[in-house]
């Protein structure tokens, strides 16, 4: 399977090659490469991409994966109404 | 050890944008240090707006230059991807007789300067976004060359601009200290390793004030957090940015799909916290909710801080200082990212000691020592 035709990233669309590239260029960790792919910001920010690209990240640098710091995890957990939010009441 | 012409502390918006001014008139030996990955600090963190509508003199020429070079920077820079400038325009919302009188003298001021703003009634505004709450405002400004640059890719094409022109990246490079002899800067040291410079910028977005205290330089500036948050991507529904300073509310859609929206809050502390709180997220989603229901029955997906770097006028600090081969740009309280064309430029004119425009001399950092008074900006969420 051609690199191009594996995505990683579901939410922004993002393949393999496109990570590959991104390493290639000289982006070495994900918070870098979140910046120029969008990888993990989409609706769900990372749950999906995280690990893979982790994986990528390590093989690149040879260095084992649990040295590979993944992108920070930001509030909320998963997409809220903004509406719900404004009208939610103390119970 | 290393040798440079010069050492730009600060891989944001502000640094790129002065490391390839500097080489593209030929500086060799550039060097930038960052204390972390590539786009950590403030750059990354903005709300992606570039607007000309401003109450200074000083910010609207600061803007409207800075909108020129925005309008041909892919081309400019050679870059292969697209900075994705956007002029959908910012629509600001009047909602008193107080903003509707500061709105006539800003429309009046930015029209002597050659900004296309102009007044709008509520009607008009309406016309442009139909969906915006009509009891929330009375009256809007509007400019239809303000609007949208990516700030991620914008930098990238910079950073790729700078490293084809030969400059040198250190990133995770966190600079310690800066040696001076009679008052002339001998050398950088960071966490990892030692420069040989005699000429240094301050281009540290939040840290600049520290940065300065290493070379005995009082920078008056400090850092304070401001949130923000961002949607999933939804249908085109608002093509310019809506502002209201006094509903305490930006937000934009982005062209990618997404909204953005921030507001400040009134009693940050001044530090350098860039967290997220519940209260941002409660306040904004009360605020969107009243001017935009419409963008309200959007799904937010993350929020995050972000630090204003806040000068006592509102007003950036580009500007040689009392150490020799010491340059500063910072201070740009919330606005460092759509003034990043001519802030590199300005510098590199500062450090090559070339002739400035008088307006530029205003932004010296001396003006604060000065008795005279200060034109203060007042147009700032």
């Amino acid at each position: 399977m051609s690199k191009k035709d594996i995505i990683i990233c579901r939410c922004e669309d993002v393949s393999l090659a496109d990570i590959h590239k991104a390493l290639d260029m000289g982006y070495r960790d994900f918070e870098s490469i979140k910046r120029i792919l969008r990888v993990g910001m989409g609706p769900c920010q990372g749950q999906t991409c995280s690990n893979l690209i982790k994986n990528e990240i390590a093989r690149y640098n040879k260095v084992h994966p649990e040295t590979v710091k993944t992108h920070k995890i930001r509030p909320l957990v998963s997409g809220v109404v903004l509406k719900d939010i404004a009208e939610s009441k103390d119970e | 050890m290393s040798k440079a012409e010069i050492v730009i502390i600060g891989a944001g918006i502000s640094g790129l944008s002065t490391a390839y001014n500097l080489a593209k008139k030929g500086m060799k030996d550039i060097v930038v240090v960052d204390k972390s990955h590539f786009l950590a600090g403030a750059t990354a963190r903005c709300g992606a707006g570039v607007r000309q509508q401003w109450a200074t003199k000083l910010n609207c020429i600061l803007a409207k230059k800075s909108i020129e070079f925005f309008s041909k920077a892919n081309e400019t820079l050679e870059y292969e991807k697209d900075i994705e400038f956007k002029q959908g325009g910012y629509l600001i919302l009047s909602s008193s007789k107080t903003e509707d009188k500061q709105f006539e003298k800003n429309v009046k001021l930015q029209n002597s300067l050659g900004i296309p703003s102009k007044l709008l009634t509520k009607a008009e505004a309406l016309e442009i976004v139909p969906h915006l709450n009509k009891d929330s405002f009375t009256s809007a400004s509007f400019c239809h060359t303000d609007g949208h640059v990516n700030p991620f890719l914008m930098s990238e094409a910079y950073f790729l601009a700078a490293k084809k022109l030969g400059v040198k990246f250190y990133f995770f490079n966190e600079v310690k200290a800066i040696e001076l002899k009679n008052n002339n800067i001998t050398k950088v040291i960071t966490d990892k390793q030692e420069i040989e410079t005699n000429k240094v910028v301050n281009a540290a977005g939040g840290y600049a004030k520290e940065i300065g205290q290493m070379v005995g330089v009082d920078i008056p500036v400090y850092s304070e957090n401001h949130e923000i948050l961002v949607t999933e991507r939804t249908k085109q529904m608002l093509s310019p940015m809506i502002m209201s300073f006094s509903m305490n509310i930006y937000c934009q859609q982005v062209p990618h799909g997404s909204i953005l929206m921030g507001r400040n809050n009134p009693d940050a502390l001044h530090n350098h916290d860039i967290s997220s709180s519940w209260q941002f997220l409660d306040e904004m989603a009360k605020t969107v909710n009243y001017i935009l229901p419409e963008v309200a029955k959007g799904r937010v997906i993350r929020t995050w801080g972000g630090s204003y770097n806040i000068s006592p006028d509102f007003q950036p600090i580009i500007s040689d200082t009392l150490v020799e081969g010491f340059y500063v740009a910072c201070g740009y309280s919330g606005h460092g990212f759509m003034f990043a064309p001519i802030t590199g430029e300005l510098l590199t004119e500062i450090i090559l000691k070339e002739e400035l425009e008088p307006y530029a001399k205003d932004l010296h950092i001396d003006r604060f020592k000065n008795q005279k008074k200060i034109d203060k900006e007042h147009s700032v969420v």
